[in-house]
């Protein structure tokens, strides 16, 4: 990464050797084994999967802007919406942050050279890719109509579509998530460095391991589900099928006891990035540290115990359906105390309003509203009347887009420095956050009414006075679209003719921070060994932060 | 990362690498315990639905294979151990004897269970067109023992007569036989591969006391095969048995 086509600031210059520019040729990309490496390579192949994921988004919004379906046949909706659900849940959302972030940064930030298995890191990615083929190779032969739940009988037996090198694809897609979540949980237990106690951790790894926790013991879980309802497609068998004696209930209680705690997996390692986020932009320790790491335990293990709040018009007994209620409002707990924990921190703090912290303020608010619509979905009475509309919809995209996908593109931002050694144009950045905030909130706010007025979702018509809401919808979608355009676009710029930022920009307490921005291939030239406590600002004299030092410029670069 | 010795640029020690490995064989062993749970769950949802036709399914196996099966992956479980316990004190050629001891045990397993397969297949009761449990035992093959049978033409006659859909339910216990000795056998497959390669690196002299990693990581990997088989055989085989 050249540093002659930009002059770079006194005191940053790119460091000689890095990890980009350690060794050349595709080889060394393909065959790596390092963890920032392999970062990369996911952050690829997940932003490929966005982009399919999100072409079937759009073609669903322009689909409804007429309440007779303007785009596509009933069965070709069908089968975008259950497409646009599987590239994104599964190759999108459950790998994002942690096998993006979580994968650069997890070493860097324990003070090790790599994760505990980097060849098994390398596999992981190469067995999402085949996953993924196998997904595209349905997608491209007829696509798929059971919608991302594949529910019984129709996904195992009457579905036309390509429904089996789906499940097959996604079956192998689960243990690129295992050795993933078996990575984290092994490097972060037998690999941090010196000093690096687990209560000095930064939230971002306690995250981590919550969330790994969650990958390893739920996604075995659909993958036998998928490869029952695999078999029973294949070979006719009859585990789901009522007309062989089957039970199709057997297969929602077993797909959610897995998708449920999946959705966990998708926030989790975002409300790490918003806890890295909020100090660093306050200027201050973190509220509250240990409740913060043991909700996202807590988040981790309730989350296990509430999955059939999918499923209260399944018949489920009024006991059990009660359980499950109770159980989902415990598990806002924790999640409320994370909030209200930012914000405390932000309390007599000093605040700017870098990009990264204009995500994370949007995370906060557009989390919150989605949380508390599953409550509201969590109560029993009122999911009666709310279930299957699009109030559903918009719950989950609150939480999944303006939750997971902010937290995710804010993180990309704070750590682009540490990724790239280059800053991004500021003030773009920053307009690129508004655009997407105002054009999420544009897209799915009006859904919540839709839902709340009846409007079922999965349905490719409409009554005709439901349109201007989706009108509505769909033109969010456009600005949408836009706000992830632009950060695509000035990124890319960036890696060239950014500002060099050197070791630590913002600058933040993280160990990462503390080696060059490209890191070298090993991350740090000496293992370090911490003698401080996570977030601590005061006691960091090499941050250059205490009193009497020169006044802080802004983080950010040239403007 | 390269590798000096046998330990790995990324790890400080070889007592780091070491808790590693061990620690990571461990959580796969957990998520092997909820894949096959899956498979339980389903297992004991149906034996509770169907309880007739997995009582008569259960009786067609053959109790004799199965035991003995059980007590050959027993026996392979103690020369992985004596394989780990040989390498931790040193006695090198002992490894290989016993590792090539749990290999050939365990091939015994896989033969054992081929014949039980072809067993199944001879007598219609693999899930497809051909299902039919009234084939077996109610009508023996030429070449069967008679008091071999686990049931009696009436029992089994009894047995349709109390649940209409028995072929149907049969086929769902089959199903879950065969899916769940299959797996079971696919992750031996697996372990064999795993021994082949331990036997490779201890005639290279590899496995010392100071390094046997992979020796003791094959070997827990191993003992939970053989613990899920102990799970399989008195759930499949010893159903309804009044013998």
């Amino acid at each position: 990464m050249s540093d002659t086509l930009t002059a770079p600031l006194p005191g940053h210059k790119m460091p000689h050797e890095d990890y980009l520019n350690a060794t050349y040729g595709i080889r060394s990309w393909l065959l790596t084994t390092d963890h920032k490496r392999i970062a990369l390579l996911y952050l690829g192949s997940v932003t490929f999967f966005f982009f399919i994921g999100g072409l079937f988004a759009t073609m669903i919004r322009i689909h409804l802007l007429t309440p007779s379906g303007a785009l596509v046949t009933p069965e070709t909706y069908n089968k975008l919406f259950t497409m646009h659900g599987v590239a994104m849940v599964f190759f999108f959302l459950i790998p994002s942050i942690p096998a993006v972030l979580g994968n650069f940064l997890i070493p860097l930030m324990i003070g090790a050279k790599d994760l505990a298995f980097p060849k098994i890191n390398l596999l992981s990615w190469y067995i999402y890719v085949v996953g993924g083929c196998f997904v595209l190779y349905s997608f491209g032969t007829g696509g798929l109509d059971t919608g991302w739940t594949f529910y019984t009988p129709l996904s195992s037996v009457y579905s036309n579509s390509a429904v089996t090198p789906a499940v097959i694809g996604i079956f192998i897609n689960g243990f690129s998530s295992i050795l993933t979540g078996l990575n984290f949980i092994v490097t972060i237990h037998t690999m941090r460095a010196p000093g690096m106690t687990w209560f000095r951790l930064p939230l971002f790894v306690w995250a981590h391991y919550a969330t790994s926790l969650v990958m390893v013991l739920g996604t075995p879980v659909i993958a036998i589900t998928l490869l029952l309802a695999g078999l029973e497609r294949m070979f006719h068998l009859g585990f789901f099928n009522p007309a062989l004696g089957g039970d199709p209930i057997l297969f929602q209680h077993l797909f959610w006891f897995y998708s449920h705690p999946a959705v966990y997996i998708m926030i989790l390692p975002a409300m790490g990035v918003i806890s890295e986020i909020i100090p660093t932009f306050a200027r201050k320790p973190i509220f509250g540290y240990s409740f913060i790491a043991g909700s996202s335990i807590a988040i981790a293990v309730i989350g296990f115990l509430v999955w059939a709040h999918h499923m209260f018009v399944t018949g489920e007994s009024t006991y059990a359906a009660l359980t499950f209620s109770l159980l989902s409002y415990l598990v806002a707990i924790p999640s409320a105390v994370k909030v209200f924990n930012w914000t405390s921190t932000l309390y007599k703090g000093s605040i700017s309003w870098d990009t990264p912290m204009l995500y994370a303020f949007g995370f906060i608010g557009l989390f919150l509203i989605g949380g508390l619509t599953g409550l509201f979905l969590a109560c029993l009475g009122l999911d009666i009347h709310i279930h299957d509309t699009y109030f559903v919809v918009a719950h989950f995209h609150y939480i999944m887009v303006g939750g997971a996908v902010m937290g995710y593109v804010g993180g990309i931002h704070f750590w682009w420095p540490k990724i790239t050694g280059r800053l991004y144009p500021e003030a773009l950045s920053r307009a690129a956050a508004v655009t997407l905030f105002v054009g999420f909130n544009l897209t799915f706010f009006p859904q919540f009414i839709l839902g709340y007025l009846g409007m079922p979702r999965r349905y490719h018509t409409y009554p005709p006075e439901f349109q201007v809401l989706n009108v509505l919808s769909t033109a969010g979608a456009s600005i949408l679209a836009l706000g992830y355009l632009l950060p695509m676009l000035y990124l890319t710029w960036s890696m060239r003719y950014g500002k060099v930022a050197g070791q630590n920009p913002w600058p933040a307490t993280g160990l990462e921070w503390k080696t060059d921005s490209p890191p070298p291939t090993e991350n740090f030239h000496v293992t370090p060994e911490v003698t401080w406590e996570a977030y601590d600002f005061q006691n960091r004299p090499d941050l250059g932060l205490l009193a009497g030092a020169s006044p802080l410029a802004p983080a950010h670069g040239d403007d | 990362m390269h590798r000096t010795g046998e330990l790995y640029g990324h790890f400080e020690t070889l007592e780091q690498q070491k808790e590693s490995a061990a620690l990571g064989m461990w959580i796969f062993l957990v998520t092997e315990v909820l894949f096959f749970g899956g498979l339980f769950l389903t297992y004991t949802i149906n034996r509770h639905a169907f309880s007739t036709a997995f009582g008569i399914g259960s009786n067609t196996l053959d109790i004799t294979l199965g035991a003995g099966n059980t007590v050959v992956l027993i026996m392979s479980s103690l020369t992985m151990a004596m394989a780990v316990w040989s390498a931790q004190v040193g006695k090198k050629r002992l490894v290989s004897i016993f590792l090539i001891a749990t290999l050939a045990l365990g091939t015994v397993f896989l033969g054992v269970k081929a014949v039980e397969y072809k067993q199944k297949f001879d007598h219609h009761l693999v899930p497809g067109r051909s299902f039919d449990m009234k084939y077996h035992p109610a009508h023996p093959m030429p070449g069967d023992d008679l008091k071999e049978l686990a049931l009696e033409k009436e029992e089994v006659d009894k047995a349709f007569a109390q649940d209409p859909d028995i072929n149907a339910h049969g086929q769902l216990y089959f199903s879950l036989y065969f899916g769940m000795t299959g797996l079971h056998a696919l992750h031996m497959i697996i372990g064999a591969g795993l021994l082949l390669w331990l036997i490779k690196g201890s005639f290279a002299g590899r496995f010392t006391p100071q390094y046997n990693t992979p020796v003791e990581i094959v070997g827990l990997y191993w003992h939970f095969v053989d613990i899920v088989w102990i799970f399989l055989f008195p759930l499949l085989y010893l159903i309804d048995r009044h013998r």
